[in-house]
């Protein structure tokens, strides 16, 4: 019975991603090198450098309770006058618990007008994510959103 | 097939921030799952978007496997002149897809 309704539900997403073609092979998934808090710090660091991270100016929109974590739709803002003088240079966003704590990088100029970037992501589980924002002035800014994720990316088990 | 779907206003008054909205169709495979019988399906991801209003790069982002399938990605730019935006995705085992749209700026 859970075996039945584990394939049509392998079925129905392999249909729903028009690019799949490997929807006969039972796919599973490698639970092993989980990023870590560590990771996400370190991660972090990477784009941050020794500056300092400041909270504010950056808004990360995420349902608190996502149902389905293969697609969850995020939206990420900055407060920004958007002039050649005052502008975000890149927003980055990382995850707690996916296997890698990278998301995204975007890279905006000051002919975006707006300091918004939405697409949809995966998260493994319910985790924290962290958006930090460079602006032109060489300063960062940060949020964080804690999500409940029902069920999560990739988490088919072997049968 | 990889297909890109492109929404761009048709026009613009001159100075207007206009939204784009792109999706392109791939897979995504993050290269983290496993058959049953244990092998590992290699990564398959875009790794690279960008976006360029005559000729001008204006946008550009990193994609990870964390990206959902079918990869949608939307942003802001300031219409400034009549012209065109050309799109370009990247990614593994030689992935190379490019778009366009073209704008009425009055």
């Amino acid at each position: 019975m859970r075996k039945h309704e584990q394939s049509t539900r392998r079925r129905f997403l392999s249909l729903a991603g028009s690019a799949t073609v490997v929807g006969s092979i039972q796919l599973v998934c490698l639970r092993a090198a989980d990023a870590t808090p560590a990771t996400l710090a370190s991660s972090i660091r990477n784009v941050v450098g020794p500056a300092p991270v400041r909270t504010g100016k950056i808004s990360l929109e995420v349902p608190p309770l996502v149902e389905n974590g293969n697609t969850v739709p995020m939206t990420v803002s900055v407060t920004s006058p958007m002039t050649s003088d005052d502008y975000v240079k890149s927003i980055h966003v990382f995850n707690e618990k996916n296997p890698q704590p990278n998301v995204a990088n975007f890279y905006l100029s000051p002919q975006a007008g707006r300091a918004q970037v939405s697409t949809r992501i995966r998260l493994a589980d319910s985790q924290k994510i962290v958006a930090i924002a460079r602006l032109s002035d060489g300063s960062f800014w940060s949020t964080s959103v804690d999500v409940v994720v029902t069920l999560a990316a990739c988490t088919d088990e072997v049968i | 097939m990889p297909s890109a779907l492109i929404n761009v206003p048709a026009r613009a008054k001159r100075g207007d921030v206009i939204e784009i909205k792109t999706l392109m169709s791939h897979i995504m495979e993050t290269g983290y799952r496993h058959t049953a019988s244990g092998e590992n399906v290699p990564r398959d991801i875009l790794t690279s978007f960008s976006c360029r209003y005559n000729g001008v790069e204006i946008f550009r982002a990193d994609l990870f496997p964390a990206i959902a399938a079918n990869p949608f990605i939307s942003f802001y730019t300031v219409a400034s002149q009549s012209g065109k935006f050309e799109f370009e995705w990247i990614g593994d085992k030689g992935f190379s897809e490019t778009a366009s749209a073209s704008i009425t700026v009055e």
